[in-house]
């Protein structure tokens, strides 16, 4: 539990970090913006958490998995974070398994600069071979846990 | 599940690259929701990347949708902006009040009185 009431905030220095990199070069955040987006990001969290609950109740489920953040983010209608929450998701398990994370990530940075679209695309191609074999077992797992939620 | 139980707490963070914020505070915010019982580690990992991708968001939308773009600031008018007429951000208008005068408020107290001062 929380035992003070600022335990219940994030960092301010890694949330201005975060707003800073997110706009373009040399924008002023004011204080009282930062801290509002940081009071924000709080009540997401709960939002989010409340909502992955709900589906995690439905399903009779006592702990919160991937699936049931997955669809809160739906149902909040932050469906443009589903794409960059499956990569983060599959970059974590692929370093669970064999510590690839280190070029996974130097690769997505790659991408996301789009520096030499040529390069990118090849860079993709093999993200996808190497995907497929790690989705294997993956996709099993995913297949239960949808059906838990249907139900 | 697979391979929660070898991480069962938020410390491994800094091993997730492209994580920044820190996990054990997520999910500290996280478990004071009355109603949750356990978060396994892959639900702590996107609802704080989530809460990543969000920060970025509202930032971007409100500095786009703002005044910001010519005083090249981020206000504060501009969030409260943005969470008044953006659908996906109306959960944080009572934390993000648009600000008015009191000689406003007052004006528009006159114009409008609220249904209970007429009982």
């Amino acid at each position: 539990m929380a035992e003070r009431p600022e335990d219940l905030n994030l960092p301010n220095a890694v949330i201005t970090r975060i707003i800073k990199e997110a706009l373009p070069d040399g924008v002023n955040v004011s204080k009282e913006a930062r801290r509002a987006i940081s009071q924000a990001a709080s009540v997401f969290v709960l939002y989010a958490t409340s909502c992955a609950n709900n589906f995690a109740m439905k399903a009779k489920r006592k702990t919160l998995n991937a699936t049931d953040v997955m669809s809160a983010m739906e149902e909040m209608e932050f469906e443009r974070f589903l794409q960059p929450l499956r990569e983060s998701l599959e970059a974590y398990k692929k370093g669970l398994k064999g510590k690839k994370e280190a070029s996974e990530q130097k690769r997505k940075d790659a991408k996301e600069k789009k520096t030499d679209p040529q390069e990118n695309d090849k860079s993709r191609e093999d993200d996808e071979e190497e995907e497929e074999r790690m989705d294997e077992d993956q996709d099993v797992e995913n297949d239960v846990e949808e059906e838990e939620v249907e139900n | 599940m697979s391979g929660n139980s070898e991480v069962d707490n938020g410390n491994h963070a800094s091993n997730n690259k492209g994580i920044s914020l820190p996990m054990t505070r997520v999910k500290l915010i996280m478990k004071s929701s009355p109603d949750v019982s356990s978060i396994n580690q892959e639900a702590l990992l996107l609802t704080t990347k989530a809460t990543e991708l969000f920060v970025q968001y509202l930032a971007v939308s409100s500095f786009v949708n703002g005044s910001g773009k010519t005083k090249n600031t981020l206000s504060y008018s501009d969030l409260a902006h943005t969470a008044e007429q953006t659908e996906t951000f109306q959960f944080l208008t009572d934390i993000l009040p648009k600000k008015i005068l009191v000689r406003d408020y007052l004006k528009s107290l006159e114009e409008n009185p609220p249904e209970e001062t007429d009982n």
